[in-house]
């Protein structure tokens, strides 16, 4: 139920976003690679790789990236 | 064995060449150099190496890259055993022994490197449509790895929302030093029985996401993840304590045995809010799998323009888990073997936090060079409230605490 919950919150927080209006000449900021969701890459990549090996969740933030033996 | 390396080498290097150069009729590309190295030491444990490069050629409708990693490993892992009031001597499943002191953690020695290439290609449709497609391969003394992934994505909305779609498959072998031991076997230390040489896992990930421009400033991304895992999934080095019902003394040990399936879902939510200097990143993942875990992370990075390029970046994790349901410290030796049972920490209830501080600045005309230091404290429950007898005069979670540091450079030209 609190699964639910969250799920509902966050799906109306992005459904009220779809109202906005961003012309694509205002979204300069938007473009900075410091903006991006992963704005460091290679340090998300080092990041999930030891988090992967340390604890039991894994994943959520894209698909592929290979498998290894630590864990 | 030196030929062959350089054989391969060459090899590798031709494949690196031929694949970044082969896309015809387009007039400018731009390259791009990321390369990476991380040290990850844990106090008196396991300490890691990794270096990454990879090579990048843009261009407008297509994006080509190719990863290359070597990731050494050397130190102690615990080898599943409680510690005891006594000292303790294990032989592994390749016939070596080691012994531990009393009142301490057993730990087991290994050396391992693993190197790894993966390859990428993204392709812009039409106005609205990008595909990416990846593939990696990864080899280890006593694992491989073999995956392939597909990334889809559509602009709505004026391109103000983004669905993206994606599956992985992966297929691992695993060949642990000494063959597999039969899982849930007992090891008195001298008779091993092992069940095969190798072992393997399948993988299948799909994903669906949602990402949205909220305002001139902000950017939110929602996913939900979804893996299935069939096949090996215990750990071949790991055993887990047997103990006296009443005086709490080690009596045997066996080997861990998990099941042969896992389903692991998450909701991962991302944003990133631009203070028109400075940007906040936040997220959040809820996970949960079908062995009875279920996991809260939070992450805050703050990136702070100090001016001219420079910044710093603070960044605060924390994570939580709860136990997998056959998470035992140990087990009591006049009681009827469980199907399934690991008393890996990393299945155990814990939490852990992370505290960074990043530096960047420019390099050259476009580069830029990172410096990151981070510390990580994982902690349990050490005096569970089933401790028998002298397992309460032992720590029976020990705290993991690691320090990271990590130079990232990226020079596009």
């Amino acid at each position: 139920m609190r699964q639910l919950l969250l799920l509902l919150a966050l799906l109306s927080g992005l459904l009220t976003g779809c109202a906005v209006d961003v012309k694509p000449w205002q979204r300069g900021l938007l473009a900075e690679q410091k903006m991006q969701l992963v704005a460091d890459p290679m340090e998300q990549f080092f990041d999930e790789h030891i988090f992967f090996s340390k604890e039991a969740a894994s994943g959520g933030k894209g698909v592929g990236g290979g498998g290894c033996g630590c864990n | 064995m030196q030929l062959k390396n350089r054989r391969l080498r060459q090899q590798l290097s031709l494949a690196t060449c031929a694949l970044l150069t082969s896309i015809p009729g387009q007039a400018s590309a731009d390259w791009e150099v990321d390369t990476g190295i991380l040290a990850y030491s844990e106090t008196d444990r396991v300490r890691a190496v990794k270096s990454i490069i990879t090579a990048k050629r843009i261009t407008d409708e297509t994006t080509t890259s190719v990863t290359l990693l070597v990731d050494t490993l050397t130190g102690a892992s615990p080898n599943g055993a409680t510690a005891a009031t006594t000292a303790q001597t294990f032989t592994t499943a390749s016939g070596n022994s080691y012994t531990t002191a009393a009142n301490e953690r057993p730990l087991r020695d290994f050396r391992d490197t693993r190197s790894a290439i993966s390859a990428s290609w993204e392709k812009v449709l039409n106005r609205l449509f990008r595909l990416k497609l990846g593939a990696d391969v990864s080899t280890e003394d006593d694992y491989d790895s073999v995956g392939l992934n597909v990334n889809l994505s559509r602009d709505f909305n004026q391109r103000l929302t983004t669905l993206t779609i994606g599956a992985a498959v992966t297929q691992d072998t695993i060949t642990p030093s000494g063959g597999t031991p039969v899982e849930g076997s007992a090891t008195d230390g001298a008779t091993i029985s092992t069940q095969s040489s190798e072992e393997s896992k399948q993988t299948t990930d799909l994903l669906l996401g949602v990402t949205q421009v909220l305002s001139r400033t902000t950017l939110t991304q929602l996913n939900y993840s979804y893996s299935l895992a069939n096949g090996y999934m215990s750990d071949p080095y790991k055993i887990v304590s047997e103990v006296d019902a009443v005086t709490g003394d080690t009596t045997g040990y066996q080997y861990e045995k998990r099941p042969d399936q896992r389903i692991r879902q998450s909701i991962n939510w991302t944003t990133a809010h631009h203070l028109t200097e400075d940007v906040i990143h936040f997220s959040y993942r809820y996970f949960w799998d079908d062995w009875g875990i279920d996991s809260h992370t939070f992450d805050l990075k703050y990136r702070y323009e100090l001016g001219a390029g420079h910044y710093l970046q603070p960044q605060v994790r924390y994570y939580m888990q709860s136990a997998a349901d056959f998470y035992r410290h140990s087990l009591v030796d006049s009681e009827t073997l469980p199907r399934y049972v690991s008393s890996d920490q990393r299945l155990g209830e814990m939490s852990s936090y992370t505290i960074g501080l990043k530096y960047g600045f420019p390099l050259f005309t476009d580069g830029n060079l990172s410096l990151r230091l981070a510390y990580m404290q994982q902690s349990g429950d050490s005096s569970p409230s089933d401790a028998i007898g002298s397992q309460k005069q032992v720590d029976l979670f020990p705290t993991l605490e690691a320090v990271i540091i990590n130079v990232n450079f990226n020079l596009p030209f």
